[in-house]
């Protein structure tokens, strides 16, 4: 088993804690695991990733080789398609589609969702929209974690467990909220990859 | 035995308080600043009480671990890579007077500069202090040296560096970690004159630092932290220095390297085992992170061997390594070679949406326009982020503390008005003397102290001079009413840019000190709070 995983988003969106949940549940599993992240001046609004490797073997390099890369994870349109050198072949990318535009230039989002739709494996959800549904905004990054589920490699109930433990400091109420975000965004992406 | 996830800083700074530390000294600066705050939460520094408060800078860090290894006990300071030029004097003559309690320098390098002003490789400073440097590969070996290198330091008496660079300082993996040791007792040098460099003595103890030399090497050669692994295809040897032997494992994972392979992760070079690669192998790579030190160094070894590097243009001579160089450099297949799509486009870091430093340049900028463009010399810190759009705001940024000296040479040379833009964390790092210097001259220059009472770039740490800018600025010399405090929000603009103006209007030096606190840190203590 090896995944090798780059979650992409914009500084304060909330990759790090999507990090935390898979990185938790792995270690639960026995896994091994690395993951680096991007820390300074680049959180200040600018792109943020973070590269998270998991594996049965020995894990060496701390950074995904290009090409080389199973899942990108983004919670934000632009930012997926900046990590497509990583992919690999058969990779999948993952992807919120609401856009967060901190600069004048921005794309237009037609074009770049036509862009992610050329990969071969994509998907493409609303997760802005979905958890503001669920009445809980924040848990967006949640939603895109259950999405994303079905291709991690991971137990399914033990991702649930880690969102319990990593939210259980902030009480039952956001933890079920961030478990009902999960359960929509892997409901969501069973609907669209049958 | 336990096992915790640990970023290389962590791993490192649990790794110094389970190896007997008594105290940690530091100022924040990207990748390193996660040492320090690692041990700020620590239970284990608060039962021991552990010394984990910020310095002032990277100057007064080092000394203060000089302070401590003189009394014998275990010590660290950590600093980024240019920390370590603030800290140079203090660090090359530490390996004069040497160590008596271990002491450790843990330095930080970001090669590529995700978040830095240069990439200066800091082996070459333990190089030019003369005394070894380890270099960890991964977490665990992070965490290892902690121990290692207390032991080589108390052995050879001796600082020793640890470097770390970005990849390894923020990336995260699982370490096993040991019962933490006792700490030290209190115990002065053997020597009442070690500590002391007056010339005599400095003569024998640069004499005796050459003498150890020989020593050391025979320390790499015998340090778990290197080694020789064997190979049959001897057409190529490679040398992996630290991280670089991460990468070098990767290309090849499910395979064998077919090549020798010497994985360095302590120096002074351990020379028989270049000697044995170097008579082994027709030619030698060289993979390291940073500037090419080994390359430069093993070129001296046997001068006909064909060295592959960073000098001879497979690898380009800036920037960081990853994988994909390597396969590259050595012939292998890489993934797929997709372009970034063109639709992306770049997305640089900007000033928070409701920071006081935009209000702080909005006022400036009403203030100074009637001056022309060119007057604003500034700083390190969120605020350099002031030369983006749509501020425009600052013209300049060298190091820590340039921005008050640079102000004022150009206002010797005549320019008219010369600004200093100053964070107040940066201000406290190293903006005192040079205002003294503007005071002791009667300078025409005014200093921006801009205050939002922490040290923001690096992620929201205290700093030294909070809470007292007004009153370091009158007792240096600044008269009461040329120190104007104000409140950078955007109803207070027109009044901002007035008192802006009445200092341009003041033949001398003003400081105007534009307060409001980080969006960030008052975020983060509103939700601490619910």
């Amino acid at each position: 088993m090896k995944k090798d995983i780059i979650l992409a988003g914009v500084g304060g969106q909330g990759i790090l804690t999507i990090a935390s949940v898979i990185g938790a549940a792995a270690i639960e599993e026995g896994l091994n695991l690395k993951q680096a992240e991007v820390h300074g001046m680049s959180q200040r609004g600018g792109d943020v990733q973070s590269h998270l490797r998991i594996s049965d073997q020995p894990i060496y390099s701390d950074l995904i080789p290009m090409g080389r890369c199973d899942v990108i994870l983004s919670v934000e349109p632009m930012e997926a398609l900046r990590y497509v050198p990583y992919l690999s072949e058969e990779g999948w990318i993952i992807t919120n589609k609401t856009p967060f535009k901190n600069i004048n230039n921005y794309p237009e989002e037609a074009a770049l969702y036509a862009e992610a739709e050329k990969v071969k494996n994509h998907l493409l959800i609303d997760a802005d929209a979905i958890a503001k549904e669920l009445g809980s905004p924040r848990s967006m990054n949640i939603v895109i974690l259950g999405a994303a589920s079905f291709v991690l490699g991971l137990n399914y109930e033990g991702l649930k467990t880690t969102i319990a433990k990593v939210f259980g400091r902030k009480g039952e109420a956001v933890v079920n909220a961030n478990i009902a975000a999960l359960d929509a965004g892997r409901k969501i992406a069973a609907d669209k990859v049958k | 035995m336990k096992k915790l996830m640990l970023l290389g800083d962590e791993a490192l700074a649990q790794g110094a308080m389970d190896a007997g530390m008594s105290g940690c000294f530091a100022y924040p600066g990207t990748p390193s600043t996660e040492i320090m705050e690692y041990i700020q939460r620590s239970e284990l520094a608060a039962e021991r009480d552990i010394h984990r408060t910020w310095s002032s800078n990277e100057k007064t860090a080092v000394e203060a671990t000089v302070g401590m290894s003189y009394t014998g006990k275990r010590t660290m300071s950590c600093m980024k890579h240019v920390g370590l030029n603030v800290a140079a004097d203090p660090f090359m003559n530490s390996a004069f007077v040497g160590a008596n309690g271990g002491n450790l320098l843990a330095v930080a390098d970001d090669p590529s500069m995700h978040s830095s002003q240069n990439e200066q490789d800091s082996r070459f400073y333990a190089k030019f202090a003369m005394i070894p440097c380890l270099e960890p590969s991964n977490q665990q070996e992070a965490y290892d040296m902690a121990f290692h290198g207390f032991n080589l330091s108390e052995h050879f008496k001796l600082p020793i560096m640890i470097r770390l660079t970005t990849r390894l300082s923020h990336s995260r993996a699982g370490v096993e970690c040991r019962e933490p040791m006792p700490e030290n007792e209190l115990k002065l040098p053997e020597d009442p004159n070690q500590f002391m460099l007056l010339p005599a003595f400095s003569r024998k103890k640069y004499k005796a630092l050459i003498a150890l030399q020989p020593e050391m090497e025979k320390a790499s050669e015998e340090s778990p932290f290197n080694w020789y692994e064997e190979g049959t295809d001897t057409s190529l040897g490679i040398i992996a220095c630290g991280l670089a032997y991460n990468y070098l494992k990767e290309v090849f994972v499910g395979k064998t390297c077919p090549y020798p392979i010497l994985k360095i992760s302590q120096y002074p070079l351990p020379r028989t085992y270049i000697n044995r690669i170097m008579a082994e192998c027709d030619k030698i790579m060289v993979l390291e992170e940073g500037q090419p030190l080994v390359e430069e160094m093993i070129k001296g070894y046997m001068p006909n061997t064909k060295i592959i590097g960073r000098l001879d243009g497979t690898f380009s001579r800036d920037g960081e390594m990853n994988p994909n160089k390597v396969m590259v450099a050595l012939g292998l297949p890489e993934g797929t070679d997709a372009p970034v799509p063109e639709v992306v486009t770049g997305r640089p870091p900007a000033l928070c949406v409701g920071c006081p430093h935009s209000d702080s340049f909005r006022a400036l900028n009403t203030a100074i326009e009637p001056y022309g463009p060119g007057h604003v010399f500034s700083d390190i810190g969120c605020y350099t982020l002031g030369f983006m759009p749509p501020y425009h705001a600052i013209n300049t940024c060298l190091d820590m503390g340039a921005s008050i000296p640079m102000a004022k040479g150009a206002s010797a040379a005549g320019l008219f008005p010369a600004v200093a833009v100053i964070g107040d964390s940066t201000f406290s790092h190293s903006g005192m003397t040079g205002l003294l210097d503007c005071i002791y001259d009667k300078t025409n220059i005014v200093v921006i102290i801009l205050d939002n009472s922490t040290t923001g770039m690096t992620g929201g740490q205290d700093y030294t001079a909070h809470n007292r800018l007004e009153e370091i600025c009158m007792g240096m010399g600044i008269e009461k009413e040329h120190i104007r405090v104000i409140t950078p929000l955007s109803r207070l603009h027109d009044e901002n840019v007035k008192v802006i103006e009445e200092e341009f209007a003041y033949n001398g030096v003003s400081v105007i000190i534009p307060r409001r606190e980080c969006v960030q840190t008052l975020r983060r203590k509103a939700s601490k709070k619910k």
